[in-house]
């Protein structure tokens, strides 16, 4: 098995495996509630909490949870966590509560958090485990936030509720119903894509003189 | 044979690159034969803990809520009757409408309605609310209702689960909700979108979220066949006291 460094623990989630724009996890509230910056921050939170806590208590508890059942613990811990942030969100944030409405609840069967467990937090320390939650849920919170941003100055021509431009600009609509959320994530893995390309390309062509002699 | 024997090779490495969370601690132990009441046993204890957790945050946020939840419905009530300068809260206590609660009895118990009154004290509407099954849950709605004329004044959702991007356009979907506020007659009916026959009592359903907007009308419906009945009995005159509804308008 390879070996990490603390760091690397905390970098890593943060974007070489960003969970939405490189693992391709938890899409489901990053394409439904990112219509306003707003939102965006308020499921990244509660998504944050639910995942820090988790990843402390389960790999706290690790020794204690026998193989077999170790997938139902995983999901009665994330799910508690997530009934105690829905609470506490309805009680201090009523307004974002309101409006993410059902995708609160459906933070339980984000894979994302899951796969963390399960992969992660399972099998390392708990300042790791820590870490690495911190490390992931501050990824989920860029794509996050990037997505809502895009949506919201297009869509709205605000960002986080303010205005940017003059009266006469005529909102995308489309950038803030469902259909703008995928074109959204689409071009937003494009530009990834292609900077990754360039980058590999890049390599590749300091690599080839090396290559030819060694052929 | 030996290629495919690589290429699965190639795919176990792509998992394993995608779990790479493997520090340096500890490779999980072979598991030992674990006996069956080890593993009920775990989930319970965790089960309870959990549960107890939930108790003790639910105790603490649940304060705050309800009394968000009361200013809300304060504010709705004042949406929903236009006209309104404030509005006592009746009971129904023994089918009659009743300012007061019997002795003892819990507030949550009773149905009530929220009679409006305007500048000097006359009737001007009531607020009904009521919840009923939509497509995923209970639906809460409170309406006005003019108990002369015999249609609404306003409907506000109070509560709903409704589908993201479909059924929550029973408050998103501003022409569906501005019907209500039209003063349609009652009972309502819910035609499909532009097949309406213009009758006074028509509302455009939502197309896509038709079970959420059935809903609506049949809660509003239910409620209406419900207090209809009583509040044709004769609506209180205003009390010479304020009551809880006039507080912080």
């Amino acid at each position: 098995m390879r070996t990490t460094t603390a760091q690397q623990d905390f970098i890593r989630g943060i974007w070489k495996e960003n969970p939405v724009l490189v693992q391709m996890l938890g899409l489901c509230p990053a394409l439904a509630v990112t219509n306003s910056v707003a939102n965006a921050l308020a499921m990244s939170g509660a998504t944050f909490f639910v995942m820090s806590c988790s990843s402390v208590l389960i790999s706290t508890c690790k020794r204690f949870i026998p193989h077999e059942v170790r997938i139902s613990a995983y999901i009665l811990v994330i799910a508690t966590f997530v009934t105690l942030a829905d609470m506490l969100l309805q009680a201090y944030a009523p307004a974002q509560h309101k409006e993410l409405g059902a995708f609160i609840a459906l933070i339980v069967v984000n894979c994302m958090i899951l796969g963390r467990q399960e992969s992660f937090s399972s099998k390392n320390s708990v300042f790791r485990s820590l870490l690495d939650a911190i490390g992931t849920g501050v990824g989920f919170t860029i794509a996050l936030v990037m997505m809502g941003g895009f949506r919201e100055i297009l869509g709205t021509g605000s960002f986080l509720g303010y205005p940017l431009f003059g009266p006469n600009f005529e909102p995308w609509v489309i950038m803030v119903l469902p259909a703008g959320g995928f074109l959204t994530l689409g071009f937003i893995l494009l530009a990834m894509g292609a900077i990754e390309q360039r980058r590999k390309d890049r390599a590749e062509r300091k690599e080839e003189p090396v290559a030819e002699v060694s052929s | 044979m030996s290629q495919e024997n690589n290429n699965q090779d190639r795919i176990d490495v792509d998992i394993k690159v995608e779990n790479s969370g493997s520090a340096a601690v500890q490779d999980a132990p072979a598991p030992a034969e674990v006996s069956t009441f080890r593993l009920v046993a775990t989930l319970a204890v965790a089960g309870v803990l959990a549960g107890m957790l939930i108790v003790l945050v639910n105790l603490h946020t649940k304060p705050i809520i309800d009394k968000y939840k009361a200013e809300q419905l304060q504010l709705a009530v004042y949406e929903v009757l236009p006209d309104v300068e404030r509005y006592d809260t009746y009971y129904l206590v023994n089918d009659a409408l009743s300012l007061s609660l019997p002795d003892g009895a819990k507030e949550s118990e009773f149905k009530r309605v929220y009679i409006g009154r305007d500048a000097i004290g006359e009737t001007r509407g009531v607020a009904i609310s009521r919840g009923e099954s939509g497509y995923q849950d209970v639906i809460m709605v409170i309406f006005g209702y003019d108990p002369v004329a015999g249609t609404l004044s306003g409907m506000k959702i109070l509560d709903s689960k409704e589908t993201p991007g479909l059924g929550d356009k029973i408050f998103k979907d501003m022409n569906f909700v501005d019907q209500f506020f039209a003063g349609p007659q009652t009972p309502l009916l819910g035609v499909k979108s532009g097949a309406g026959k213009g009758q006074p009592n028509e509302i455009d359903m939502i197309t896509g979220a038709t079970i959420s907007s059935k809903a609506v009308i049949g809660i509003i419906n239910h409620a209406l066949e419900e207090w209809k009945p009583i509040l044709d009995q004769g609506i209180p005159e205003a009390p010479a006291e304020a009551t809880s509804g006039e507080v912080a308008q």
